[in-house]
């Protein structure tokens, strides 16, 4: 038995990289600073070790012909999950080059609030070390930010020291929508986050009332989405007197029809506070599974995000048009890849159409796929490595067991040159 | 296998050697003498009338890191109008202001370039600017690791700790982030602006550390040289874009007490305050301080008109800046208490007075240096424009007549506050050769890269001569990369992968003791996992890593 210190995680998004984890045999154990997120993805135990065609065990080689045989001669494949690591999304963006292939990340449809806001009129963001250090007012804006990472508070807020603050207890945090589920968010010295609830669909008038607050516009309403106008221009008084103010939202948990337009509005809010001499910064939630790290190999590799077509023999970004559920649904595509190398319950949309999993052992299918090929996670099964939420810090992943289970990339190239 | 290129007129100012007809002998990748006795010659390429030249370096280009992928995010509908199609031996892509990474490969290889180096590699996110390099076919890379901003080095440089203890600093840096080189963006100002500060000049403090960009940039310098680091401090000034920086300029020239230091993308920092729009060149006294100073090199960021995107360190300049962008949309980042990027489409127009005048200033720059083993080609890819402009760029220089008719249809107020008409000079092919490859290698330390001498990786480009330098550079006839014949008639035509180039500067490892201590205490990742192994770089069967001697040091 072995203990492996210092592991980071691919799971959380935020790039904790203090695990400790005992591994005996192909078997792991979050010994140290796990979490409700970390601890099962890295536990899960491996149950398949075997490709299988048609249901039946046969050797890798054998699935990846039949995987080739599948995607050649097709008109419009698709690929989607794009869940892995920086090496598995070089193979997959390569053998989607080949095969004029789409290209679409599981989380582009709630990234795509984050994308247009950015491609439309851009940003001013900042990085989990400076929210640790820095931030002195978090507004939190629409999520459950404990439930989705349990341990951003601990890490990036509640830390006993920091280079600029005298004392970190003494941050700020402000909910706007949803209320916090638990206490993580209640300082070490007991001072609780301000909470200021409304219902998720009304946040883009409350962002909107805020950022005209902060702007100094006059509000003619007492109140929007239940929240007064008082409350909002107390949270704008503090958004403008604060040293180094932090807005966060997760783009997938505004979970209506064009919220791209509530994270614009917040990211220009952030702006206006800095050309009112003051400084503010934007932190987008997310990198879980990977979905950073595909749209980032996708954007060096394409210039563009994950939701990319290469049918016409060279990339074309289309954020709608490219959603693999929707060319599914309309019969526009032939023969469905499947990759998810992280999460075993992340299955793929069900489709009569011809269908090659590439994911994490232990994936269970309503409808048994053609190809399965069970994959080593990165980061427990090979090395590798992955974007966190904050898009800049790419973190080394470890290999922390010897499973036998072929990495993404691998198995990927294999098909492609069998093609 | 033996190549041999007979009878081309041959350029390589490292050996001295200017248009004299010789045949170059490669063998297993190198270029080799010829042979003794008998022997076979197994491929020859008949070169008569044909220019010779060592593979071309852009010394400043950036081609790998998180801002550059920013700027490819920001800019579809700039991506759109260049597709790349793929083909048997390519990758499709994108091309124009910031191509995808494959096509920016192809792209360089197609004018006779074999390596680019990426000026401003952040330590946090040197990780990705090593995978996107990786993902750059056929050239050659290597980065500047950006330091100066980053809180270790300031509350060092507040604390007073001696010169040793920075240079240990530095040199840990260096090799955690797999670096040839150091820059140094707006010094201090980075950090700055994280505090509120919106400018930062030579000698104003950091409102936190209390430490100012002079000394920054003294204590860097110094470790760079006292390390043995071939490539001198990289350095980015105080107060880019600000009209009146040439004094700024100056004063860090002066400053800098006779170290080495290479000034980057100077036209950008060469700036008056003088006529009725209050926007001058100061681009004669720049380059009469860098003739009289012969420890000083710069590399031009020459402006060429048309749209681009501008993607800098400088967080601090850059939200200045966005007001200018074109189109309206613009990023900027604060990030992990190590650096920042500004991110900012500019569309340079030759009918707005600033914009001419800057393309005027870089010009003149280029014209009124003397010594060509000091100054480089270079627009700052993409920020003064896509280095696609590369031959444009060299016909401006070579070609006084094409030159003085592109002059005649700027803006004309930008006309009467140039000397440019006046200028006589026209660089030479040696002189290019010299800007473009002998000068930079030597720059950047590449040993065996940038000559034609037998021993040299047979990284060579031939071109046809033509009296249109812009088609000459354009399109040559060959380009070979470590003896692989890598581009026919400005084509790729087999495609490869290049090495990275490091140097490995010493340190004591007593330095990792407190760093250790300070990541745990203050930053988000442990000091084991910042650190960038070699087989991150080697692992994939592609890259590999090329140490560089230091000075002083036995090769």
């Amino acid at each position: 038995m072995a203990e492996i210190t210092e592991v980071p995680s691919p799971f959380c998004g935020i790039g904790t990289d203090d695990l400790c984890i005992q591994v005996d045999g192909a078997s792991l154990k979050v010994v140290k600073n796990g979490c409700a997120v970390n601890t099962p993805a890295f536990e899960q135990a491996i149950t398949d070790t075997r490709p299988r065609v048609d249901g039946k065990d046969v050797s890798l080689a054998v699935a990846v012909a039949k995987a080739a045989v599948l995607l050649k001669n097709t008109n419009q494949p698709v690929i989607g999950g794009c869940a892995t690591d920086v090496n598995g999304m070089r193979a997959l963006l390569a053998l989607a080059d080949r095969s004029g292939a789409v290209v679409d990340n599981m989380n582009f449809t709630g990234a795509r609030n984050n994308f247009l806001a950015l491609q439309d009129s851009g940003w001013m963001n900042t990085t989990l070390a400076e929210v640790k250090n820095r931030c002195d007012l978090l507004l939190v804006v629409g999520i459950d930010l404990e439930s989705f990472s349990p341990r951003f508070f601990e890490r990036y807020l509640w830390n006993e020291e920091s280079m600029f603050l005298d004392d970190t207890g003494k941050r700020q945090v402000i909910y706007l929508g949803k209320a916090p589920s638990g206490n993580s968010s209640t300082s070490p010295n007991g001072q609780k986050a301000q909470v200021f609830e409304c219902a998720t669909e009304d946040l883009p008038d409350v962002v909107a009332v805020l950022r005209a607050l902060v702007k100094g516009n006059p509000i003619r309403v007492d109140s929007v989405g239940g929240i007064t106008v008082a409350d909002l221009q107390e949270i704008a008084d503090k958004l403008k007197a604060a040293s180094y103010s932090v807005v966060t939202w997760a783009a997938g948990a505004l979970a209506y029809s064009q919220a791209e337009l509530t994270v614009q509005t917040l990211s220009e809010m952030v702006k206006d506070i800095n050309n009112r001499n003051a400084r503010s910064s934007g932190l987008p939630l997310g990198g879980k599974e990977g979905d950073q790290t595909a749209n980032q190999v996708c954007g060096w590799t394409t210039g563009y995000p994950a939701r990319t077509r290469f049918s016409s023999g060279y990339p074309e970004y289309d954020p709608y048009l490219n959603d693999a559920n929707f060319l599914l649904a309309n019969g526009e595509a032939d023969v469905l890849v499947w990759v998810q190398a992280f999460n075993a319950k992340a299955i793929p949309p069900v489709t009569n159409l011809p269908t090659i999993v590439l994911g994490r052992s232990g994936m269970t299918f309503a409808k048994e796929p053609d190809v399965f090929i069970p994959v080593g996670t990165p980061g427990i099964d090979h090395a590798g490595h992955a974007y966190r939420m904050d898009n800049v810090v790419a973190i080394r992943l470890k290999k922390l067991r010897e499973s036998g289970l072929p990495s993404t990339s691998d198995v990927l190239h294999a098909i492609e040159q069998a093609l | 296998m033996l190549i041999k290129l007979t009878g081309g007129a041959v350029y390589d100012p490292a050996s001295g050697i200017d248009g004299a007809k010789q045949d170059i002998y490669i063998q297993d990748g190198r270029i080799v003498n010829k042979p003794v006795g008998d022997f076979k010659v197994d491929k020859e390429y008949d070169l008569k009338g044909k220019v010779v030249m060592s593979g071309a370096i852009d010394m400043h280009t950036h081609i790998g890191g998180g801002k550059g992928n920013i700027a490819r995010t920001l800019l579809p509908e700039d991506h759109r109008a260049d597709p790349v199609v793929r083909t048997d031996i390519t990758r499709s892509g994108c091309g124009h202001a910031m191509p995808s990474t494959f096509v920016t490969g192809y792209r360089y290889a197609e004018m006779g370039y074999t390596a680019g180096f990426e000026p401003a590699v952040l330590p946090i996110n040197a990780r990705q600017a090593h995978m996107e390099m990786a993902d750059i076919p056929i050239l050659d890379k290597g980065g500047y690791v950006l330091m100066g901003s980053d809180d270790y080095l300031l509350r060092m440089l507040t604390a007073k700790k001696d010169q040793k203890a920075i240079n240990d600093y530095v040199a840990f840096t260096m090799q955690a982030a797999k670096a040839i080189g150091v820059k140094v963006v707006n010094p201090g100002g980075i950090s700055a602006f994280k505090f509120n500060q919106r400018k930062l000049e030579l000698d104003e403090q950091n409102s936190h550390y209390g430490v100012t960009p002079r000394e920054i940039l003294k204590a860097l310098a110094t470790a760079v040289k006292e390390l043995g680091i071939t490539h001198p401090l990289h350095v980015h000034g105080c107060n880019l874009g600000v009209p009146g920086n040439m004094n700024t300029t100056l004063d860090t020239i002066q400053g800098i007490g006779g170290l080495p230091m290479h000034l980057t993308h100077i036209q950008f920092h060469s700036y008056g305050t003088e006529g009725d729009f209050k926007f001058s060149s100061g681009a004669a006294q720049i380059a009469e301080a860098v003739n009289l100073n012969k420890n000083i090199t710069i590399d031009v960021g020459q402006i060429l008109f048309g749209q681009t995107v501008t993607a800098s360190g400088d967080n601090m300049r850059q939200f200045a800046n966005h007001k200018h962008a074109s189109p309206n949309k613009w990023v900027t980042m604060d990030i992990e208490c190590d650096a920042g990027c500004g991110v900012v489409p500019f569309k340079y127009k030759d009918q707005n007075f600033v914009n001419a005048l800057q393309w005027a200033i870089g010009l003149e720059t280029f014209l009124l240096v003397d010594d060509p083993w000091r100054i480089f080609l270079t627009t700052d890819h993409p920020n003064g424009a896509p280095f696609t402009s590369y031959p444009h760029l060299i016909r401006l220089l070579m070609d006084r007549s094409f030159r003085n008719d592109v002059l005649a249809t700027i803006h004309p107020e930008a006309q009467k506050m140039t000397t440019l008409a006046s200028i006589e000079r026209e660089y030479s092919l040696q002189e290019i050769a010299i800007m473009t490859r002998a000068g930079a290698a030597r720059l950047i330390g590449l040993q065996d890269r940038g000559g034609l001498a037998a021993g040299n990786w047979a990284d060579i480009t031939v071109y046809t001569d033509n009296v249109d330098r812009q088609l000459m550079f354009e399109k040559p006839d060959y380009v070979f990369k470590d003896g692989e014949l890598v581009v026919v008639d400005g084509k790729v035509v087999h495609s490869k992968w290049g090495t990275t180039h490091v140097v490995k500067p010493d340190f004591d490892a007593s330095v990792e003791k407190d760093l250790q201590k300070y990541f745990d205490r203050f930053l988000t990742m442990k000091l084991g996992n910042f650190k960038i192994s070699d087989d991150e770089i080697t692992e994939d069967g592609r890259g590999s890593l090329t140490v560089h001697p230091l000075k002083g040091s036995v090769a």
